[in-house]
């Protein structure tokens, strides 16, 4: 178990901003990647790993070590990043990322490198997989808890809400899910909040930006609401405010009888002014210049 | 032969709960079909390993995963059509790269679901799961084996699918039978022609070779019930030793059998062969048995066809 709670929150933040600086880097130099959704939940894995985690880098097998799911598989480089930087792997392999020969696939394998849990990358299954290992803990009587990364994009699946339905059915409150709550997925905006041409009118079922952006894919408000419904306790937090996330994530731990979800509120590409709340950046690297003019902002 | 009959289904539920008394870590999740697939006897016996998630196929694939990921020796079962059917992604990508060690039970597969009609009848189950890398692939041809199949599976780490079916089925093996996973079966030999058979249809195989015999021709009957790892090295024999194939099954003929034997032939030996199955097509409503026959799953047409390949023999 790393001795981290004792690690001041400048420290936190700037582990954070190293973070960022690898994303860009390794999605720079892979030339493709998904650098958007990577950054929006830069800050809810240094919480978890430096913070809330039970675990041992030294040993990533460890039987009793909290599990961390990551659902949505194309942010892999923040976990491959964060676990570097907690010595699971050296920092200088990031920048093998999506290359033949290296241990960082593009999206999230299985043991690949040791501190990966679970093979993602299709969305929808990984608070499926999470149930499973909460219920493998209460079988055998351990007290490891488990976490789970959803994107915006998980909650479309529709077995996404089949997991959460068993979740609560099974009533694990060892299981967190947490949502990193980024408005924006493939095509464009999942809602109308994110959308900055307020001249347009609402239309049901979202359309297609003059930008070329899918408009209102899929609102998932109320999305509280939703969770409530289906048996879980919500917790809301500002995803990007470090000593927020450590606060909620420590609330979580205390609930009894169900399982629970933290809503993060987080911003696609933050850290970086041009990938910010820009759908462009979901699916595509930056170019050298433009990761170049990244990791100025990032100094 | 005995005129004995069981459904292959029924070895679940008790195989399952002697193999967790023998102390293997076995855990069940099961999607509101338990009952038929016979897991839920298992349920009765170690409810705290039984995990229900409701009519959830996707979901039950997963949380396997999980549970398989942090150690345990786990079954899922459904019927075929909804898993591997309607849960394919997720066998890929949830148990089939990272090879976790989860063992789906497709029950109620074939046209000999029977009245359910189309929507219950998987045929195209073996296509979607030969198809993963890492998974085996087991059809017991009765409950005798079915029950050491299902054992194989527990004691083998990986994924594995073994196909069951509704109908009580004629039991073909006595208690001294032994599965072996890799291998096929003589359930029958002979040297003018080879008739390759899976689940159901070996017993159709060995009546097509009594009528085959009636007219001077000496049909080997081989059990293919470990279709995945195949036996190449009995394959080839027969293709060599017989000179004439026929493959029988009660799935689709593209890629099952038919297909698996097609390209190991076509590599290694090639041979004259014909494909008794379903022919690109879905079955209706109907008795299991009238079924066989109305689709041409029966001894006379795999006879037919030995017939028909025995006359294309080379040389």
């Amino acid at each position: 178990m790393t001795p981290v709670s004792g690690v001041s929150l400048k420290e936190l933040e700037a582990l954070a901003k190293r973070v960022r600086r690898h994303i860009v880097e390794m999605t720079a130099a892979a030339g493709c990647g998904h650098p958007g959704g990577s950054l929006s939940c830069v800050e809810i894995l240094v919480a978890l790993y430096r913070h809330t985690l039970r675990h041992d880098p030294q040993n990533p097998q460890w039987p009793d070590r909290d599990r961390f799911i990551l659902s949505k598989g194309h942010a892999v480089p923040t976990l491959y990043a964060v676990l570097a930087e907690c010595g699971y792997l050296p920092v200088e392999e990031l920048i093998t990322l999506r290359k033949l020969g290296s241990r960082l696939e593009g999206h999230a394998v299985a043991g690949s490198p040791p501190g990966v849990e679970m093979t993602s990358g299709s969305l929808g299954m990984g608070l499926s997989f999470s149930l499973g290992q909460a219920l493998a803990a209460r079988l055998d009587g351990k007290d490891y808890r488990v976490y789970c990364l959803l994107g915006d994009g998980d909650l479309n699946e529709g077995q996404t809400w089949e997991a959460a339905m068993a979740s609560a059915h099974h009533q694990v409150d060892n299981l967190t899910a947490i949502i990193d709550y980024n408005r924006i997925q493939n095509d464009g905006f999942s809602d109308y909040s994110r959308y900055e041409d307020k001249s347009r009118p609402q239309r049901t079922g979202g359309w297609v930006s003059e930008g070329g952006h899918t408009v209102n894919i899929m609102d998932l408000q109320p999305l509280e609401d939703k969770w409530r419904a289906f048996g879980w306790q919500v917790l809301e937090t500002d995803g990007h405010d470090l000593s927020a996330l450590i606060q909620t994530l420590d609330k979580a731990k205390g609930i009894k009888g169900r399982p629970t979800v933290i809503i993060a509120h987080t911003i696609k590409g933050k850290g970086v002014s041009f990938m910010e709340n820009n759908p462009a950046f979901h699916g595509k690297a930056p170019t050298p210049e433009q990761a170049e003019k990244a990791l100025a902002e990032l100094a | 032969m005995t005129t004995k009959a069981a459904a292959t289904r029924e070895a679940l539920g008790p195989t399952l709960v002697r193999l967790c008394r023998e102390g293997l870590d076995i855990v069940v999740v099961d999607a509101d079909l338990g009952s038929s697939t016979t897991a839920r006897q298992f349920g009765k016996v170690f409810p705290e390993r039984f995990f229900p998630v409701g009519v959830a196929e996707q979901n039950m694939v997963n949380v396997a995963a999980g549970l398989a990921a942090a150690g345990k020796t786990v079954f899922i079962s459904t019927f075929a059509v909804f898993a591997p059917g309607r849960c394919f992604d997720q066998l890929r990508l949830g148990i089939a790269q990272p090879r976790l060690n989860v063992k789906l039970v497709g029950s109620h597969a074939g046209i000999v679901t029977g009245e359910d009609g189309a929507s219950a009848h998987a045929i195209d189950d073996l296509s979607l799961t030969l198809s993963l890398p890492g998974f085996r692939v087991i059809v017991p041809a009765d409950v005798v084996e079915a029950e050491q199949a299902i054992e194989v599976a527990a004691r083998n780490l990986g994924p594995f699918y073994v196909r069951c079916v509704r109908p009580k089925i004629p039991v073909i093996y006595n208690q001294g039978y032994e599965f072996q996973l890799g291998k096929t079966h003589l359930a029958r030999p002979g040297k003018d022609v080879t008739v390759m058979a899976l689940g159901v249809m070996v017993w159709k195989a060995l009546e097509a070779a009594e009528l085959l015999a009636a007219d001077g021709i000496d049909c080997r009957v081989l059990n293919m019930s470990s279709l995945k790892p195949l036996d190449v090295e009995s394959v080839l024999a027969a293709a060599r030793e017989t000179g004439a194939i026929v493959t029988a099954e009660d799935h689709l003929v593209h890629g099952g059998l038919a297909s698996l034997v097609a390209q190991t032939l076509a590599l290694h030996e090639p041979t004259p062969m014909a494909f008794i199955g379903m022919q690109d097509q879905y079955a209706v409503s109907g008795r299991w048995d009238e079924l066989l026959e109305h689709y041409g799953l029966s001894a006379e047409k795999i006879a037919d066809a030995a017939r028909g390949v025995v006359a294309r023999k080379k040389g």
